[in-house]
């Protein structure tokens, strides 16, 4: 990319001049709005709706905010760098928002750096993402945020001696895989086995008879929020492995707030997950959100961790723009969003200032039933939780 | 090529006329007289550009399997992938110069396309179609796994291209990847015209037409097809180490069912078995994308469903098929 930089300081300075004068902000957003991700970019796209309809009125007079959204169709890298590409070079957007997965992130990061436009991560989730450019912010979350804490947790606090793994066969999978295992065995814990799985498998069984065989006392499941997680809990209770002793933890994703309503037999107790998000969130600002959320697109949608995610990107450009005061400096917008504390519907969290990573609260949560009713029911806050990634791989 | 006739008066009629068929119409020269015009025409849509033309160059080379030796594959972006994948790791891994790359890329292609195609094209037909779709899956998963050199699910990152000849760098509005792509698509372009109006290419001809009868007469059915499918693979993975290296990453989306698929779509566009569908049929394809995404983020997946089955329905040869049955409705007029 060193050749690069040429043209790109060339097109960076025109992009700087035109910025200086201009009393409109661009953000050219990038989802996935098509596709079998379509309902995640969904669900992004309408938190940024929310939040500009709730905020606007607090830009400094004369500015104003607009929004160019392209679709991302999906992880696909070589279609939204170019995308990017034309946000930048033709439609002269300011910051880049959105990104629902890693390589469409990571492909992107390049041109960010060259051309000096900031960087919002709004979902995807792999620790090395705000390496690839100084410019970039994540306000979604890591895997490692939630794998690692929750292997030690489940090793030093419940006294649990033997872990076993099971995720879905992808790059966030492994990622849990091994977060959760360097937590787990770092607390004094044993891993005694681990199994991938297909990410859209039909029946789980198999697997986890197996891991009834090995008689862990306690299983680490990852799969896809949605229908998968239903699919692997039933198989769970099915197989009787809470009556042979095998307690069940695992991301948020295990148990999403929209598919408790499919889970109802299971026991209560039995299951423990942990997550930077929940809809049943008992927080004000949540609670605020929620209400916002039902009101503008009905009773039966429920915000996700990926609407959160969107939701408080916006309010970090927002936040840039208002210390500027409607101007717009990339490299001062930077500074601004560095060290930036928010007070989110998924409790604080703070920008990192060295790593422009997101530092959040973790939940664990217990699935109990309130009112007749499954629900996520948090028991324990890990503080503000560093990504833990970076302390394994610091920084070459 | 044949060499225009001096002394057309010595030649009967028939022999002058197969060779007229195969010299270069003035038409033919269009698509580049365009491509040369939209660059200073438009030069907000450059990456858009050298996208599509490397798009046109993979779907040429379907053409040339499925067209021409009828050869029906839904796996074709297995050898996309393969190039972009070795264009991509050749770069990573320090040899930053983009023509031997792209020639790497090729190469490695063709002997993929050279070891699948001894195995699958011993069979045909439905049996065939699913063996491609095997391949391309089987390659998906491998580039899945292979995580320490192809980076996986997230992506091959640092790959860094050396100016063309020490002098052209590829810069940020795409000015470079433009030519480059364009320049390979012509060198592409002549050696498959070359190619489909050589003896080889009408023996392909024969085989899609009737296998039976150049079985009868001789004709090496087998070899002939694998070295088709071979040549096609390769041109396929110089169109992957395009991508690679003019968007410096490559994703597991390469190699991928949803590409073949694309691209067997873009050449049903265009028209199929013409040479020339690919060069509608992409850019059509693409422009459609580009703008209906643009108009209708969330839906625009629906005009582009409804755009296909119209065509499909009402124009089987695709749009070169329509223009083809215009053509022919305003001369059966004029007699």
């Amino acid at each position: 990319m060193k050749h690069l930089k040429a043209w790109l300081g060339a097109a960076a300075l025109m992009l700087a001049g035109t910025a200086a004068q201009a009393d409109t902000i661009k953000v050219g957003l990038l989802f996935t709005l098509s596709g079998p991700g379509a309902s995640l970019g969904d669900q992004m796209d309408k938190a940024v709706r929310l939040y500009i309809k709730q905020h606007e009125k607090e830009l400094p007079p004369g500015t104003k905010i607009e929004l160019i959204r392209r679709d991302e169709t999906g992880p696909k890298p070589d279609v939204v760098k170019r995308l990017a590409q034309e946000l930048i070079t033709r439609d002269r957007v300011q910051v880049l928002a959105g990104f629902t997965y890693t390589p469409n992130a990571m492909a992107t990061a390049p041109l960010a750096t060259e051309a000096k436009v900031p960087m919002v991560v709004m979902n995807a989730g792999t620790s090395a993402i705000v390496r690839q450019s100084p410019y970039i912010v994540r306000t979604s979350f890591t895997m490692w945020q939630s794998g690692y804490p929750l292997g030690q947790w489940a090793a030093a606090q419940q006294g649990v001696k033997t872990g076993y793994t099971a995720v879905a066969d992808y790059a966030p999978g492994h990622d849990i895989e091994q977060s959760f295992i360097k937590g787990f065995t770092e607390a004094g814990g044993e891993i005694i086995g681990s199994v991938r799985m297909p990410v859209f498998a039909q029946d789980y069984t198999p697997f986890l008879q197996r891991v009834k065989d090995a008689k862990p006392d306690v299983l680490c499941i990852f799969v896809p929020a949605g229908k998968q997680a239903t699919a692997i809990v039933k198989a769970y209770n099915d197989l009787g492995m809470a009556e042979a002793g095998i307690r069940l933890i695992g991301p948020g994703d295990l148990t999403p707030d929209d598919e408790l309503a499919n889970m109802n037999e299971l026991p209560e107790g039995v299951i423990t997950t942990i997550h930077h998000y929940s809809a049943a969130g008992d927080r004000p600002a949540n609670k605020a959100f929620v209400e916002a959320w039902q009101k503008e697109y009905g009773q039966d949608s429920v915000p996700g961790f990926l609407a959160v995610g969107a939701y408080d990107g916006m309010a970090a450009i927002f936040h840039a723009i208002k210390a500027q005061n409607g101007k717009w400096d990339p490299d001062r917008a930077m500074e601004m969003l560095k060290g930036w504390k928010h007070e989110s519907p998924r409790g604080p969290m703070m920008i990192d200032p060295k790593t422009r990573d997101i530092v959040q609260n973790e939940y664990l949560r217990k699935l109990v039933r309130v009112n007749g009713k499954l629900a996520n029911v948090e028991i324990e806050t890990i503080p503000m939780v560093e990504d833990p990634w970076v302390k394994f791989n610091p920084p070459k | 090529m044949i060499p225009p006739g001096k002394s057309s008066l010595k030649r009967p009629p028939a022999v002058e006329a197969l060779i007229k068929r195969h010299r270069l119409r003035p038409i033919e020269l269009l698509p580049w007289a365009i491509a040369v015009a939209a660059y200073f025409l438009f030069p907000g849509y450059l990456a858009l550009g050298a996208q599509i033309f490397i798009m046109v160059l993979f779907a040429l080379s379907l053409d040339l399997i499925l067209g021409y030796a009828g050869i029906i594959t839904l796996g074709h972006a297995a050898f996309f992938g393969v190039g972009a994948y070795t264009a991509g790791i050749l770069a990573v891994q320090g040899w930053h110069e983009p023509i031997s790359g792209l020639i790497a890329a090729g190469v490695a292609a063709a002997v993929v396309g050279l070891v699948s195609g001894l195995v699958i094209l011993r069979t045909h037909g439905l049996t065939l179609l699913m063996l491609t779709l095997a391949i391309v899956f089987m390659l998906h998963e491998a580039a899945n796994k292979a995580g320490f050199i192809t980076g996986g699910a997230d992506g091959l990152q640092g790959i860094a291209i050396d100016p063309i000849f020490g002098a052209f760098r590829f810069d940020m509005f795409g000015r470079t990847a433009y030519w480059y792509a364009l320049v390979v698509l012509f060198l592409g372009w002549a050696f498959v015209r070359l190619l489909v109006h050589s003896p080889f290419g009408r023996s392909l001809t024969g085989i899609r037409e009737n296998v039976v009868r150049m079985h009868a007469i001789g004709t090496p059915v087998r070899r002939r097809l694998v070295t088709a499918y071979t040549i096609s693979a390769g041109l396929a993975g110089v169109a992957g180490g395009l991508l690679a290296q003019t968007t410096e990453f490559v994703a597991l989306n390469v190699i991928s069912f949803e590409l073949s698929g694309a691209v067997l779509i873009m050449l049903i566009f265009g028209g199929v078995g013409r040479l020339y569908g690919a060069f509608i049929g992409a850019p059509v394809y693409m422009i459609a994308e580009d703008e209906l995404a643009k108009a209708d983020p969330v839906y625009w997946l629906f005009w582009i469903g409804l755009i296909l089955i119209l065509l499909v329905m009402f124009a089987r040869g695709g749009i070169l098929g329509l223009i083809d049955q215009a053509m022919h409705l305003v001369r059966w007029r004029r007699k």
